[in-house]
């Protein structure tokens, strides 16, 4: 698995969001990509999935472009996302929302089984909650339930949009702490954070984005200690 | 105020399979004997109590049921659904009068007529959501019926009259006697409900159900939410226009009148007042608000006053309609909003 970002442009109408960034995944790794409000990770993650439509420039998959595959066909592939504001059904219950991640699947109830368990397994909670319905779940929770359904589709490479958005700081841990753990089973993870403390320190690799450009990209451990990094990001410059 | 949908689901969990084959059965028994009740309370006092059960009040429940499948179901705000309606019923129209082929052989060329229609207009609006995709099919739904009425060929703004009646299968389909029509167009609904409970439990209907709840997230779980949508349109549209079929036949004439944005909307407020999603309490909303209109109209143009009246009470007191989808349905996510564990 290599996902590649080869000059990547990106429109909203006439505004440019995404100005020409170029961003390597490579396999087993967690990147992570943070930067502002507006800095235009979520439009890239969305061009990824193929919810945005690329204007120009290429995304490789293994080598092969994908820029033009439609949406729902890029799950087959082996790229999942858990989406921003974690896009759950509301309406149906944990067990069919998870469900719906196997959409496309044509498994058989064993391999079914197989995957809840897995969910399941790092997701207690979820469990508990298998009937009951989406939008009664809290946010944490919801947000358990949007990365294992992207899961269920069994991804090479795992989206996360903000998954620490809204979340209490206990959570916030805990969320991280099982993505370093999705991680470790061999699924590669491509996070978008704002909260760029606990991104850096669960990431090997990171992007800087501002303004739809990338600034800086470096292993996450330097950028970590990089005096410039911990004043615009961190909120913990030297003073 | 009690749910009626969650008694009538618990009473059916409850029942084994004799007891809900009983239930069917009687309801079905006192349903089909409704033309017999004309001389009662029921009566409704200018038209015949058997010609309102036919039209409006059982074309309405079809009509209902099909375009609970596109609002209800995929949760796309058709405003035009009467055009399919249309095409059926003109189908039937130009092929009865003019061919010598029977009801029955034209309902199929009339339901692919209507289908066909539903693709036209599914392909360039389905990009479209929500309002956007409401003024553009009620556009269309205008569009059919002001080609009828410039168009000579088709008779104009005086319709097409002289439809025949469907040919009797060991009985003859009656003006003053309408049972027969009702009967066979409760065979219709029953095939249509049993269709759409084959679908909803079904791929379908689990891909239109997460494009009714979050159409991003569906397409990212793997859901051609185009292609699903276009599916719904056009199931929708194949039930309008069986609809529109078996209404031109039974009523003899028909005209580009028959087929204002009213009824649209009259359809939309039968899925609306009887709750949206929810098959049985769409029958029921398209039952009451068909048959009402009938039974007051020794009030006259007041009636019209009533029935409002009737819409606004009932919104209020059940704003999910007399039987409302599942109720866990109800909750709603509001994205990303405040801190929680």
């Amino acid at each position: 698995m290599r996902l590649e970002l080869k000059d990547l442009h990106v429109h909203y109408g006439k505004i440019e969001a995404i100005k020409g960034i170029s961003v390597v995944v490579n396999q087993g790794e967690i990147v992570t990509l943070i930067g502002a409000n507006g800095a235009g990770k979520t439009t890239t993650l969305k061009t990824i999935s193929g919810l945005r439509k690329v204007s120009s420039g290429q995304i490789l998959f293994d080598g092969q472009d994908i820029s033009t595959v439609p949406a729902h066909e890029r799950v087959d592939l082996g790229i999942s996302q858990a989406p921003e504001g974690r896009g759950i059904f509301p309406g149906m219950t944990v067990l069919e929302n998870l469900e719906m991640g196997k959409f496309n699947r044509k498994d058989r109830k064993s391999e079914m089984d197989e995957d809840l368990d897995k969910v399941y397994t790092l997701f207690p909670r979820l469990k508990e909650r298998a009937s009951q319905a989406g939008g009664t779940l809290s946010g944490g929770e919801q947000q358990m339930l949007a990365i294992g359904r992207a899961l269920m589709a069994r991804p090479k490479v795992l989206l996360l949009d903000e998954p620490s958005m809204g979340l209490a700081p206990q959570m916030i841990a805990n969320i991280f702490r099982i993505i370093t753990e999705i991680n470790k089973t061999g699924v590669t993870i491509l996070l978008v954070e704002q909260n760029a403390q606990q991104a850096l320190q669960r990431a090997h690799r990171a992007y800087i984005l501002e303004t739809g450009n990338v600034v800086k990209e470096a292993k996450a451990s330097d950028l970590l200690n990089d005096p410039a990094v911990r004043e615009a990001y961190l909120g913990t410059g030297a003073h | 105020m009690i749910n009626l949908r969650d008694k009538g689901a618990e009473f059916w969990e409850r029942s084994n399979r004799p007891v809900r084959v009983l239930t069917v059965f009687a309801i079905m028994a006192v349903v089909a004997a409704l033309p017999y009740a004309g001389n009662t309370f029921l009566q409704t006092p200018v038209a015949a109590f058997d010609a309102v059960l036919v039209y409006p009040m059982g074309m309405f429940i079809l009509m209902a049921l099909g375009l609970n499948v596109v609002v209800g179901k995929s949760g796309m705000l058709d405003l035009g659904y009467v055009a399919f309606f249309a095409v059926g019923a003109y189908t039937m129209a130009i092929l009865g009068t003019r061919t010598g082929l029977n009801t029955w052989e034209i309902m199929p060329i009339g339901i692919a007529a209507a289908m066909f229609a539903g693709v036209l207009l599914a392909i360039p609006t389905l990009r479209l959501r929500g309002d956007y995709l409401a003024i553009v099919t009620l556009g269309f739904g205008e569009i059919v019926r002001v080609s009828a009425l410039n168009t000579e060929a088709i008779g104009g703004a005086l319709g097409i009259a002289g439809v025949p009646f469907p040919p009797g299968l060991g009985f003859e389909y009656q003006l003053l006697d309408q049972k027969y029509f009702y009967w066979t167009i409760l065979v219709m609904i029953l095939l249509v409900i049993w269709v759409i409970r084959r679908l909803t439990v079904r791929r379908p209907g689990r891909a239109w159900e997460s494009i009714r709840q979050d159409e991003d997230a569906a397409e990212l779980m793997g859901v051609s939410t185009y292609k699903y949508k276009i599916w719904a349109f056009v199931f929708g549209a194949a039930i309008g226009g069986g609809a529109g079929v078996f209404y031109a036949s039974r009523s003899m004439v028909i005209a580009p009148d028959n087929f204002t944005l009213n009824t649209s909307i009259l359809i939309l407020a039968c899925v609306v007042f009887g709750g949206m999603g929810n098959i049985w309490g769409v029958i029921v909303g398209a039952t009451i608000l068909g048959y009402l209109p009938d039974r007051f109209r020794f009030l006259s143009d007041a009636r019209l006053l009533l029935f409002g009246l009737v819409l606004v009470v009932f919104m209020n007191l059940r704003p999910e309609g007399i039987l409302p989808r599942k109720k866990r349905e109800k909750a709603i996510v509001k994205k990303g909003s405040g801190a929680s564990l």
